[in-house]
C-alpha cells in the first residue's frame, strides 16, 4: 500500500507535535514559566529561540504550548464530530419533523461567521481552555451534521438497507453498523479539514485572553504579547508561536487533502 | 397461509394523493406460488411493502386487515413486527447488486441476521452455511466480500438468508429482472424448491409469461385493484378480464405468425384514479355502466375471481 505523500508529510507534523506536547517535560531545556536568560536574547546555542520580554526561553514556553492547543484542537474537534454525527446519522436516518427541526438550528448556526460565534460563546462560558474547547465544538456541529446527514440521505436508500430492514435488524444496528461504517472515509477527510481550522480559531481565542491565564505557555497568547515587542526588534517572540501555529495547522490542511485524495482515487479504480 | 382483506393503501405527496392501493383481497395456501402480475405502477410493490410493513413514512394504511398463520401483521407493534421479519415473512429483493453491504464479508452479514433472531454465534454460523450450501454458495464464497460474487450469486446468497429462518411466506419482488436470461432460469429453478419446505412465495412480476411458467395461482393487479384471480391453467385458458385477455395476447409466441398485441393507452393516474371501472379507458368492451359504476371483485367459479360488469356468476 503506497501512503499519499499529503498524507505522509501532514501525518509526520501532526505527530512531531503530538510528542513535543507528550514529551515536553523531556524536550522543553527550561522550565515555560520563569526567567532562566535575559530579557529579549535573540535565539543562540542556549536559547535557540531566544528569550521573551520576562527573559522565560520562548523554545521552552513553544514546547509546553503545544499541549494547550493540541488538547482544544482534539477536544473540541471530538466533541463536534461526535455530537455532529451522531445527530446527523439519528435525523437522516428518521426523517420527518425531528429532522427538519434539527436541520434548522444546524442551518441557523451555520449561517453564523464560526469565529465570531466562537469569541462570542467563549465569552459567555468564561475564558478557560475546556470552554474555549466547547465554544469551538459547537460551531462546527453543524459541518459535521450537514456532511453526516447528505450522505446518510443517500445511503439509506441503497439495497442493502433495505435489506437489513427486510431482514428485522433493528434500527440503531443498521444506522451504526450498515450505515455509519461507509461514513468514515468522509469523516477522516472533514475530520483533519476542521481541527486546521480550529487551530487557527484556537489560537484567535487565545490571542485575544480567551483561553489560558498568564502565565500558561499558550501559542495564540504569547504570539499577542510578542506583538507589543516587534519595534524593539524582538521578531522571536512573534515569528515563532506564529510559525507554529501555521504549520500545525498545515499539518491538519496536508491530512485532510491526502485523504480526500486518497479516497477520491480509490472509488475511480 | 396468508389472507387479505380488503386493503387500501394511499401515498401522500406534495402533488396529490395516490391511491395506490385499493381494495385488494386474496389468500394464498401453505405451499403455493402465487403469481401478482401487472403494469408497472400496479401498486405490486406496495402491496409486498404493506405485508412486511415496510411502507416509506408518506405512506398510509387506510383500510384492511392482513392474518399471516393467524398474525393480524397491521396489529404488531414495531418491535414484534421487527422479530417477525426474516423469520416468519421474508423477501428477495429485485436488484442483487446492492443488497449486500459492499463493506463485509457475506458470511458476517449472514450471522448477524440470525443472531439478531435469537441464534447464537456457533449455530448461526453453522445454519448460515448450510443455507448456503443449499443455495450452491459454496464456503469459499461464503467468507469472501460482495464484490467477488456476481449478481447470479448475490441473489443467491439473498435466497438463502430469506429462507433460512423457514419463514411462512416470502415475497420475491422482480427477483430475476437485474440479471441475464440464462442466471434468470436458475434463480428460478432455485426460487421453485422454496416451495418444497412449505413456505408460500409470492412472486411479484410484470411477465405474465414468467408467472404462467411458474406459479400455481396467478392475482392480476391493474390500477391499484384486483382485476382477476385463478390457478394458472384457468387463466391461461379462460382469461375473463379482457386486461388479463390483453396481457395473455401480449406474450410473444415462438412459431406463430400473429404479432403480440400490446394493449393500447396507459395505465391510469392513482393521484386521479378514473371513475367507474379503473380499467375502463383502456377496455375495448367498455360501455357507459363500466364508466360510471365499480365493479365488484365476485367469484365467478370456485377459486375465479374477477371484477368486470361483462361477467356474470355462474
Ligand atoms: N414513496 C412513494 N410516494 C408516492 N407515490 C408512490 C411511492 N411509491 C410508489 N408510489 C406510487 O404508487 C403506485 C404504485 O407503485 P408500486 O411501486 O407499488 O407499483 P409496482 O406495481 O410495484 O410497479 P413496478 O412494476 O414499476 O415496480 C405508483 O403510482 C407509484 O407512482
Ligand atoms: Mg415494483
Amino acid at each position: 500500500m503506497n501512503i499519499n505523500p499529503y498524507t505522509g508529510i501532514g501525518l509526520a507534523i501532526i505527530l512531531a507535535f503530538v510528542l513535543m506536547a507528550l514529551l515536553a517535560d523531556i524536550i522543553a531545556p527550561y522550565s515555560p514559566t520563569e526567567a532562566s536568560g535575559n530579557v529579549l536574547e535573540p535565539p543562540s546555542i542556549h536559547h535557540i529561540m531566544g528569550t521573551d520580554n520576562l527573559g522565560r526561553d520562548v523554545f521552552s514556553r513553544i514546547v509546553f504550548g503545544s499541549r494547550t492547543i493540541l488538547m482544544v484542537v482534539f477536544l473540541a474537534v471530538a466533541i463536534s464530530g461526535a455530537l455532529g454525527t451522531i445527530l446527523g446519522l439519528l435525523t437522516g436516518y428518521v426523517g420527518g419533523a425531528i429532522d427538519r427541526v434539527i436541520s434548522f438550528i444546524m442551518d441557523s448556526i451555520y449561517a453564523f461567521p464560526s469565529l465570531i460565534l466562537a469569541i462570542a460563546l467563549s465569552v459567555a462560558l468564561g475564558p478557560n481552555p475546556l470552554n474555549a474547547a466547547i465554544a469551538i465544538a459547537l460551531t462546527y456541529v453543524p459541518t459535521y451534521f450537514r456532511m453526516i446527514r447528505g450522505q446518510v440521505l443517500s445511503i439509506k436508500s441503497e439495497g442493502f438497507v433495505e435489506m437489513a430492514k427486510a431482514l428485522g435488524l433493528p434500527t440503531t444496528r443498521i444506522i451504526f453498523r450498515h450505515i455509519f461504517p461507509h461514513l468514515i472515509p468522509t469523516l477522516a477527510v472533514v475530520f483533519s479539514m476542521n481541527s486546521a481550522d480550529a487551530v487557527l480559531t484556537e489560537a484567535a481565542l487565545s490571542f485575544l485572553g480567551l483561553t489560558v491565564q498568564p502565565p500558561t505557555p499558550d501559542w495564540g497568547f504569547d504570539l499577542y504579547k510578542g506583538r507589543g515587542f516587534i519595534l524593539a526588534g524582538a521578531w522571536w517572540m512573534l515569528a515563532f508561536p506564529g510559525g507554529m501555529i501555521t504549520l500545525l495547522a498545515i499539518g491538519f490542511a496536508l491530512l485532510s487533502e491526502g485523504i480526500s485524495q486518497s479516497h477520491a482515487v480509490k472509488s475511480f479504480e | 397461509m396468508l389472507i387479505v382483506e380488503d386493503l387500501y393503501v394511499k401515498y401522500y405527496t406534495r402533488r396529490g394523493t395516490v391511491s395506490a392501493v385499493s381494495g385488494v383481497s386474496f389468500t394464498m395456501q401453505k405451499g403455493e406460488m402465487l403469481a401478482v402480475v401487472g403494469e408497472s405502477g400496479s401498486g405490486k410493490s406496495t402491496l409486498a411493502l404493506t405485508i412486511m410493513r415496510l411502507l416509506p413514512r408518506n405512506a398510509v394504511v387506510e383500510r384492511g386487515r392482513i392474518l399471516l398463520d393467524g398474525i393480524d401483521v397491521l396489529k404488531l407493534s414495531e418491535d414484534e413486527m421487527r422479530r417477525i421479519r426474516g423469520s416468519k415473512v421474508s423477501m428477495v429483493l429485485q436488484d442483487p447488486f446492492t443488497t449486500l453491504d459492499p463493506l463485509r464479508r457475506v458470511i458476517d452479514q449472514f450471522i448477524e441476521f440470525l443472531m439478531e433472531h435469537g441464534l447464537d454465534r456457533r449455530s448461526a454460523e453453522k445454519l448460515a452455511l448450510e443455507a448456503l450450501e443449499s443455495v450452491g454458495i459454496p464456503k469459499t464464497l461464503a467468507y469472501s466480500y460482495p464484490h467477488q460474487l456476481s449478481g447470479g450469486q448475490k441473489q443467491r446468497v439473498a435466497i438463502a438468508m430469506a429462507i433460512a429462518l423457514k419463514p411462512s411466506l416470502v415475497i420475491a419482488d422482480e427477483p430475476t429482472t437485474a440479471l441475464d436470461v440464462v442466471v434468470q432460469k436458475q434463480i428460478m429453478d432455485l426460487i421453485d424448491t422454496i416451495k418444497r419446505g412449505g413456505t408460500s412465495v409470492m412472486l411479484i412480476t410484470h411477465d405474465i409469461a414468467l408467472a404462467i411458467e411458474r406459479a400455481d395461482r396467478i392475482m392480476v393487479m391493474y390500477g391499484g385493484e384486483v382485476m382477476e384471480i385463478a390457478d394458472k391453467g384457468t387463466i391461461m385458458s379462460r382469461p375473463l378480464h379482457p386486461y388479463t385477455q390483453g396481457l395473455l395476447a401480449s406474450i410473444p409466441r415462438l412459431g406463430s405468425d400473429k404479432i403480440p398485441e400490446s394493449i393500447p393507452g396507459y395505465p391510469p393516474d392513482l393521484r386521479n384514479p378514473p371513475k367507474g371501472c379503473v380499467f375502463h379507458p383502456r377496455c375495448p368492451y367498455a360501455d357507459e355502466r363500466c364508466r360510471s359504476i365499480k365493479p365488484q371483485l365476485i367469484e365467478v367459479e370456485k377459486g375465479h375471481w374477477v371484477k368486470c360488469h361483462r361477467v356474470v356468476k355462474a
